[in-house]
């Protein structure tokens, strides 16, 4: 299959966006819109409130796990790599052995953290105390 | 090409790719329930419609015409915004992915792919994972345990995997040398399968594709018996409806990914080969639903063992062995 020449190759990926944000949006009202003449409406207080078991729920400490943004960490370092990762991939075959250590000494570097993290228990997971 | 021409093929081509998936979309919650159904020895919908065919009709006005709750403690604006935003970056990301091969029609040939980008991997997989954001937003904005619950595993879930669909995808890229979808569909014809040289790539690309569309066994985020319906614990109606619609896309996505990647797509481009990619992306949008019949769910720490210590050591591996190979 060929490639076509074409002087805006994005421009239909902008189209889409902005048809897309209108189109799901527009639903979202026309939903809400229809849901005000047509649903059964009880003004219940209750029936507002967030979902618990009954009571009326009050403004909840929200707690989570610190081991959360750990991974989130570790992402963040993951991903920078493997975005300097794909340039490199694409051009392999020219680099030849020049870029193939180049890259296996990155990966060791990375590597030497990763067990760092590894060791240091970032990867397992701990219940709130 | 001629300018105009090209604007009124790609506004054909948008609407089209709209209606059609977002009708596919509801179509694959029937085809769900029917296979689920059959792989327990149920009937799954029947009563509406011949076979229940009509069920998607009537789930589409019990949605629409539901009254729509906002829960009194939400924080508004992000609660409203956050369902656009899956199938919003589900569709955009389509337009990166070639649907059929060209079609020849006297001198002018019709290509089913909306952006041919020279990164298209990158772009179709950078903007499926803005996606992200809306199951993050949903559960922050929700102000409910469950909810918030939900936000989180969605950034860990996410975020992992999207490492390792990164890291398994490089080895078939060096072979390629190249990021768009149709030279690596090209590379097929006279190499074969990429399969055959990257099974193990393949595997690790199909784990990740089910955990970033969210899927079992790794449906962490709507988990009901952890953590009730997870971020969508607070939506009903068509806001709910949104989230679902952006999953099942970005399952046809991945499907199409992956036959165009690992399977030789399309190949040459004629006739009977579309027919066949068609019927090798059904084959996996067949198997998330078998997977989900056949396969128990895992816990959140399993998930991050799985990730961090399996997955990707093994693609990094996976890469290095695949580079003093092609050497």
């Amino acid at each position: 299959m060929e490639h076509l020449e074409v002087a805006y190759p994005y421009f239909g990926a902008f189209v889409m966006l902005a048809l897309t944000v209108v189109a799901f949006i527009a639903t979202t009202i026309i939903s809400r819109f229809v849901g005000r003449y047509l649903a059964r409406k009880d003004t219940e207080k209750l029936k507002l409130t967030i979902y618990e078991c009954g009571p009326e729920a009050t403004k909840q400490p929200n707690r989570i796990s610190p081991q959360f943004y750990l991974f989130a960490l570790l992402f963040i370092l993951f991903d920078v790599e493997i975005i300097f990762m794909f340039p490199w991939a694409v051009d392999f075959k020219p680099l030849s052995w020049f870029g193939f250590v180049e890259m296996v000494l990155f990966i060791l570097l990375l590597a030497i953290g990763f067990i760092y993290a590894w060791k240091k228990g970032a990867l397992e997971w701990h219940s709130i105390k | 090409m001629d300018l105009g021409i090209f604007i009124f093929q790609t506004l054909i081509k948008i609407l089209l790719v709209l209606l059609i998936f977002s009708a596919l979309a509801g179509f694959t919650t029937y085809i769900e329930r029917k296979v689920l159904a059959f792989m327990q020895r149920r009937l799954g919908p029947m009563y509406v419609g011949p076979f229940g065919l009509l069920q998607i009709l009537a789930d589409g006005i019990k949605l629409f015409t539901k009254e729509d709750i906002i829960p009194t403690n939400a924080i508004k604006p992000i609660f409203k915004v956050a369902p656009v935003i899956l199938p919003v970056s589900a569709f955009v990301a389509f337009t990166g992915v070639p649907i059929l091969p060209d079609i020849q029609i006297g001198d002018t040939t019709f290509q089913f792919l909306i952006v041919d980008s020279d990164v298209g991997v990158l772009f179709v997989l950078g903007v499926m994972a803005v996606g992200m954001f809306s199951p993050l937003l949903a559960g922050i904005a929700s102000s409910n345990k469950w909810s918030l619950l939900g936000g989180a595993r969605t950034a860990i879930q996410l975020l992992s995997f999207e490492v390792v669909t990164g890291l398994s995808i490089l080895a078939p890229l060096m072979l390629v040398g190249s990021l768009n979808l149709i030279d690596i569909n090209n590379y097929q014809i006279e190499h074969g399968w990429l399969i055959w040289q990257q099974p193990i790539a393949f595997v690790l690309f199909l784990i990740a594709g089910y955990a970033e569309t969210n899927r079992t066994p790794f449906d962490l985020l709507e988990h009901e018996a952890e953590v009730v319906s997870g971020y969508a614990t607070e939506y009903s109606g068509m806001r709910w409806g949104l989230f679902f619609i952006g999953e099942y896309v970005n399952m046809y996505i991945v499907s199409f990914l992956v036959v165009l990647i690992f399977l030789g797509g399309f190949g040459e481009g004629t006739l009977l080969d579309g027919l066949c990619y068609l019927a090798k992306v059904l084959f996996f949008i067949f198997l998330f639903l078998w997977t989900r019949a056949a396969w128990p769910h895992v816990r959140p720490d399993q998930l991050m063992w799985l990730t961090w210590k399996v997955l990707m050591p093994l693609a990094v591996i996976n890469i290095v062995v695949t580079g003093l190979l092609v050497i």
